[in-house]
């Protein structure tokens, strides 16, 4: 079965970027979260081309914070995707960031019993071959 | 009263199978299906002037096309729906609205699942799922913002709605664990179900390994391959029928999202636009319903179906689950063909167990199971990461 999905040179499948999305990829390769801001709507993610409220294309990227708590998650102990089994168990979460928007991520530098639905959490970069994974790691409280 | 205008009059269903010993191309499926159905029906093929299909494996282009010319039938309505697990249903009632305009007369609706044959002696039976939901494309915001992270399939997705669901409204593991164990109940009374062998507990379910966390494994439908149809035709034609008609009297359907972090609310799912249509368009009442079948890929599933479709209150599924007898002799019918949690996921054709369920009820053909009063029965199908959610009224003549 074909699969159009990259692979980085360790077996993980990485992100192709497209020419909409390259700049998000981009800053994650810098260290920097951005993402696309409607003047009306206010931040959303995943990149697109469009404003998924208003259809506008009159968005800006810009910086978020970076920060978020978890709004829900899994413990994938069985390896769904085969070229991942490397990493088990996965923590896959849906990070809600300050900003609003959801993003699907990873769970890292803990152990999933840390784990917890609205656990506050931060941004944590990881290289992965020729593109960069946007992590989220527990946040220490302050 | 609802819809009159359209009714399920035959159908024939292939008992799913891990491993499928004669493999064929699914347009020799859809050839097979359709031959069984019609003589169900008790329908000539000269008749059927509508098809409805969920893709060919052999024939991706213009699919109903390549089927009209397979078959020799001269199609008025050809329509291809892929709305995930969720496409059987939607393929009911699609059928039926373009009956009841006028388009058509009789249709088929054909969901072919078997493994095609192979070249040079490979061995094509054994169940492989399409890596990555076929999520994989350049440009699919899948490949780039959702596999990378592990987010590649059903289960995943799923147990995050399932986490969210405990975190929110709290709901025991023993709970989820008896509609597996309930549905088992059923499938055991089905010489066609995978799992009709040895009845389950609440203890095994929750001794089954975890797959991804808070779902075990007996919480989840065995993938295999299968394959179903349905004549639907005519009210007027219907009468003439050999078995009783089954109306669609309401239906509906809503689709929000694809894949699970980008629901509104992992909580509320799209079972309540779809239900709350197709009870109003029935004109019937919840309560008047004497059987559900119920989309159940993971025990979840009828969880939140039971509350979202509007049969208890919000947050209030686990406690219904709790004090009802899901099982069909019990006082609130869940899948009296045991589900594809007991029967097995054929395919596509998995999501056209639930409505076969209430077919074979409403029509008194379901065996050692038939309930005593089958009138009316409320079917759903549910499509990609609780994200397609279809609604069936369907109703005896
Ligand atoms: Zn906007």
């Amino acid at each position: 079965m074909r699969v159009e999905q990259p692979f980085s040179e360790d077996g993980r499948p990485i992100p192709r970027r497209t020419p909409t999305t390259a700049p998000y990829f981009d800053a994650a390769r810098e260290g920097r979260l951005i993402l696309q801001r409607c003047p009306r709507d206010g931040f959303f993610f995943y990149p697109r081309s469009r404003c998924p409220v208003c259809l506008g294309d009159d968005w800006k990227w810009e910086p978020v914070s970076g920060r978020g708590s978890i709004y829900s998650f899994t413990v994938d102990r069985a390896g769904l995707d085969p070229a991942q089994r490397a990493q088990l168990p996965l923590v896959i979460a849906a990070v809600e960031l300050e900003e609003g928007p959801r993003m699907t991520t990873r769970i890292v530098g803990c152990k999933p019993e840390q784990v917890s639905v609205g656990l506050p959490v931060e941004v944590r970069f990881e290289d992965v071959g020729r593109e960069t994974l946007i992590h989220f790691t527990p946040r220490p409280s302050r | 009263m609802g819809k009159r205008a359209a009714a399920l009059v035959g159908y024939t269903e292939w008992a799913p199978q891990r491993k499928w010993d004669r493999p064929m191309f699914s347009m020799e499926a859809c050839a097979a299906l359709a031959a069984e159905a019609l003589a169900d029906a008790g329908i000539e093929k000269g008749e059927v002037d509508g098809l409805v299909v969920g893709g060919l494996q052999e024939s991706p282009l213009f699919p109903t096309l390549a089927l009209a010319e397979y078959l020799g039938i001269e199609s008025s309505f050809n329509e291809v729906v892929d709305i995930g697990g969720a496409t059987s249903a939607g393929m009911i009632w699609r059928a039926a609205a373009a009956i009841e305009v006028g388009v058509a007369n009789t249709v088929l609706v054909l969901v072919p699942s078997t493994p095609a044959p192979m070249e040079g002696g490979a061995d094509p039976r054994k169940m492989i799922m399409p890596p990555y939901l076929m999520g994989d494309a350049w440009g699919s915001p899948q490949g780039q913002f959702d596999i990378p992270y592990g987010l590649v399939a059903a289960t995943s997705s799923f147990a995050m709605v399932a986490t969210r669901y405990m975190a929110k409204y709290g709901v025991s593991p023993e709970t989820l664990a008896k509609i597996a164990v309930h549905e088992r109940d059923n499938a055991l009374k089905n010489p066609k179900a995978v799992f009709r062998d040895k009845p389950i507990s609440v203890e095994d379910v929750l001794k089954s390994p975890m797959v991804c966390d808070p779902i075990h494994l007996l919480e989840m439908v065995m993938p295999c391959f299968g394959g179903g149809a349905v004549v639907v035709t005519s009210a007027e034609r219907a009468k003439r029928a050999r078995h009783r008609p089954v109306f669609v009297s309401g239906y509906g359907e809503c689709v929000t999202h694809k894949t699970v972090t980008y629901m509104k609310d992992m909580t509320m799912t799209p079972a309540k636009a779809s239900a709350d249509r197709a009870f109003r368009m029935a004109g019937a009442d919840r309560k008047r319903i004497d059987l559900a079948s119920f989309y159940d890929c993971f025990t979840i599933t009828v969880l939140l179906t039971i509350e979202d479709a509007g049969f208890a209150a919000k947050g209030q599924g686990g406690r219904f689950v709790e004090e009802h007898d899901l099982r069909w002799s019990g006082d609130w019918p869940l899948n009296t063909h045991g589900g594809q949690l007991g029967m097995g996921q054929g395919g596509s054709a998995g999501g056209l167990s639930h409505v076969l369920d209430s077919m074979r009820q409403i029509q008194g053909r379901a065996g050692d199971v038939q309930l005593k009063k089958a009138d009316l029965a409320y079917v759903t199908g549910v499509g990609g990461l609780m994200a397609a959610n279809v609604g069936l009224v369907l109703e005896g003549a």
